[in-house]
């Protein structure tokens, strides 16, 4: 909606002039932008409206649908469960995202220095899980996890070892972390390389005449230079650990007793929804849990711009 | 063939893009018809004549050949079988249509542990004006008394699943054990092939929330209790405890394979002797024959394990209805079709092809029970199964929201599988879960 109009004109020609052509200009701007607008409005803001709408009512197997005003909201601020799947995806934020981030970042490190042999190979063999829907890749890592039939089963079997149950308890959000390290590693990998083939060569040849070692080009040169990449890769990976989601789902049929369905926020609100057909609450659950990601991916957003501003 | 019916129940999940289109779909808001349409035996024959088309969401296998048998019979009729998904997928579809009120079948295959969710819901036709009243005694006791709920009939029972011990003969034997006739008895016959035998199990289990109800059933307890929209929960009466305590001695003790049941890991337990007994519904020998080829020849069936030596006490496990949504379209085509896949000519076909039957007629027909299964070496399975459908406890209901209580099951009581949580804590915290539910639905719990 910037478009419509652009300060620079709105400046230009005599102020008693400019309110008609302003306004045929605009009509003209919605007409070109109209078909999108309808079409964002049905797919993106009805979609968001229309839950909004539902978290304000509850409907009862007994005594049908009433409005309720904030009661589920106040419920969900309020209820265990929700927030001990909060506390679990935030905890697999504060563990999962630096590791993932950091491998994927000394691969891009790597592959960038030019000093690796086949480097296309890495690039394309790094990138390869990304490329394997998480369905999938969440079965075949289910497999291998398997104490009774899978990889690890097989090992303890052959080998007299006794490994921990990956899908246990105690192991189990680890082991899901560490499918999604192996699916997103080469995606955030690629982001890094990308932004560190932007850097001017100069400034390396330069340094070099300075007589920098490869650490301190890294630390001074291309560190500094990806910060924007890394940022976007920081908020990106946030988002995702937040809605994390298709893989505690498809693991839940391998561990049904450590996978309950208040697992995730997602699972959550799905299993409200499905199970329990309580589509209001679960509504409101997708709200809260929309405006957590959102202050939680804006505070990082802020804290990382600053940073960028102050270098 | 009959199909495992709660298998697939916790199975893996769509996704978030489904979800909220359901929800979207769930709001557009619903309106009920009348409530008990009066319609004659004549509307119901002039429905046939006039034919149409049916639209049939089940995934009952057997229904395939009465659909074709009806079709021939009735040529005007159009029968459409749609395979919605297995239980709670099903449900859940049913659920959305229902509210969406648009799309929803004419006849629906429901489970008996999830009618009296839909029944409640005023999503059902009752029956009584079709004449379902006339079909007492038609029907066993247990599957006739499933399909009512508040004294009125929503559904006619398609088959049943009295609980009868499926077990390893080639294991017992090779093992020295004997079939046993007590829990304890059963307890004993765990401990000793685990000790022969570490790879191998007395039975599997993960928590299963069927399979406790059926067990807790059987043991006498009666943990719901349902008065229209009033409702008891007590997963600690005296069924619920004599379970937990036994049950619990096998998990303590390891003696339970942690493997799901309808997995393929559980198929290759029962194929290879390492999953040497199941307590399950008298719909299993399909199962067994078509899913487990490997061990041909080496099952056998015996009487549940009893809890006082020389009790014939059983329980219905699974086993489902056909009933008809009030949003169907043609009530009386639907009755007419529900009452020959369930009853009569319907029913012999399905006990033919396989399904366990809920008609009198033909659980007590000869044919049925001398029938000898080479897959079973030959015993007459059907006699010992049909002596189960004689044994079921009376007196037990399912809560009205028995589908969702179900799904929270492995939140709460699947706990005692992988920690220190106690089954009687797990079944009080699943209590807890299940009245928060009932209470925040209208109902008065407790």
């Amino acid at each position: 909606m910037a478009v419509l109009a652009p300060p620079a004109m709105r400046r230009s020609g005599p102020p008693g002039r400019s309110r008609a052509p302003r306004r045929r200009r605009s009509w003209t701007g919605w007409a070109f932008i109209g078909p999108f607008m309808a079409v964002f409005a049905f797919v993106f803001l009805a979609p968001i409206a229309y839950a909004v709408y539902l978290s304000f009512f509850r409907t009862k197997l007994i005594g049908g649908t009433s409005f309720v005003g904030a009661q589920n909201y106040r419920d969900v601020l309020t209820d265990p469960q929700f927030w001990s799947s909060f506390g679990r995806v935030a905890l697999f934020l504060c563990v999962q995202v630096p590791i993932m981030l950091f491998l994927a970042l000394l691969v891009a490190l790597a592959i960038d220095s030019g000093r690796l042999y086949g480097k296309s190979f890495f690039r394309v063999a790094v990138f390869m899980p990304y490329a394997v829907p998480a369905v999938v890749a969440t079965l075949m890592w289910g497999f291998m996890y398997g104490p009774q039939f899978g990889l690890v089963g097989s090992l303890n079997e052959k080998f007299g070892w006794s490994l921990p149950n990956p899908l246990g308890p105690d192991w189990l959000l680890a082991s899901i972390g560490n499918i999604v390290t192996w699916e997103f590693v080469g995606y955030n990998m690629l982001i890094f390389y990308s932004a560190l083939q932007v850097i001017p060569r100069t400034l390396y040849e330069a340094a070099d005449l300075d007589g920098a070692g490869q650490l301190r080009i890294i630390r001074s040169i291309k560190l500094p230079g990806i910060r924007g990449a890394l940022l976007i890769a920081t908020i990106f990976s946030i988002i995702g650990s937040f809605q994390l989601f298709s893989e505690p789902a498809i693991l839940k049929s391998l561990a049904p007793n450590v996978i309950t369905t208040y697992y995730t926020p997602n699972f959550y609100a799905y299993s409200l929804s499905f199970a329990g057909q309580q589509f209001n609450y679960s509504a409101a659950v997708a709200i809260v849990m929309a405006l957590l990601t959102a202050v939680v991916a804006y505070a990082v957003q802020l804290r990382g711009m600053r940073k960028e501003r102050q270098s | 063939m009959t199909i495992n019916r709660r298998g697939f129940l916790r199975g893996t999940a769509a996704f978030g893009t489904a979800a909220a289109a359901s929800a979207f779909l769930a709001a557009c808001g619903s309106d009920d018809k009348s409530d008990s349409p009066s319609v004659s035996a004549n509307d119901v024959d002039a429905a046939l004549a006039a034919g149409g088309t049916l639209t049939v969401w089940a995934w009952e296998g057997t229904l395939k050949q009465v659909v074709t048998a009806f079709q021939a019979k009735y040529p005007k009729v159009t029968v459409n079988l749609v395979n919605a998904g297995t239980g709670d997928k099903q449900y859940t579809a049913l659920q959305n249509a229902i509210s969406a009120g648009s799309g929803v079948p004419d006849l629906a295959q429901i489970e008996y542990y999830a009618l009296p969710q839909f029944a409640l819901g005023k999503s059902l036709v009752d029956l009584s004006g079709f004449g379902a009243g006339s079909l007492d005694g038609t029907f066993t006791p247990g599957p006739w008394a499933s399909v009512k709920s508040g004294g009125v009939t929503y559904g006619l029972p398609m088959d049943s699943g009295p609980m009868a011990l499926f077990y390893n003969k080639d294991v017992f034997d090779k093992h020295g054990i004997t079939v046993p006739t007590t829990w304890d008895e059963y307890v004993a016959a765990a401990k000793k092939l685990h000790a022969a035998d570490p790879k191998a199990y007395i039975t599997n289990d993960t928590g299963d929330a069927g399979f406790t109800t059926s067990m807790i059933w059987q043991a006498g307890g009666k943990p719901f209790q349902v008065d229209g929209t009033n409702v008891k929960i007590n997963l600690a009466d005296d069924g619920s405890t004599k379970f937990a305590g036994l049950w619990q001695q096998l998990i303590t003790d390891k003696l339970i394979a942690p493997i799901s049941s309808w997995s393929d890991a559980w198929y290759k337990g029962l194929g290879d002797g390492s999953i040497a007994t199941l307590v399950i519904g008298a719909w299993m020998p399909a199962n067994l024959e078509s899913g487990v080829a490997a061990a041909n020849g080496k099952w056998r069936v015996a009487p549940m394990p009893q809890w006082t030596a020389g009790g014939t006490a059983t329980a219905e496990n699974g086993g489902s209805s056909l009933a008809i949504p009030k949003l169907g379209k043609n009530n009386a085509l639907a009755y007419a079709f529900m009452k020959y896949a369930t009853t009569g000519e319907g029913a012999q076909l399905r006990t033919d092809n396989g399904a366990f039957p809920a008609t009198t007629e033909q659980v007590n027909a000869d044919a049925f029970k001398n029938k000898e299964f080479p897959y079973f070496g030959g015993q007459k399975v059907n006699e010992v199964l049909a002596q189960a459908a004689a044994g079921v406890v009376p007196g037990w209901s399912y809560l009205p929201f028995q589908v969702y209580a179900n799904s929270v099951f492995n939140d709460t009581v699947g706990k005692a599988y992988v920690s220190s949580t106690t089954l009687t804590d797990g079944l009080k915290s699943w209590q807890d879960a299940a009245t928060k539910y009932g209470k925040d639905q209208g109902f008065t719990v407790n």
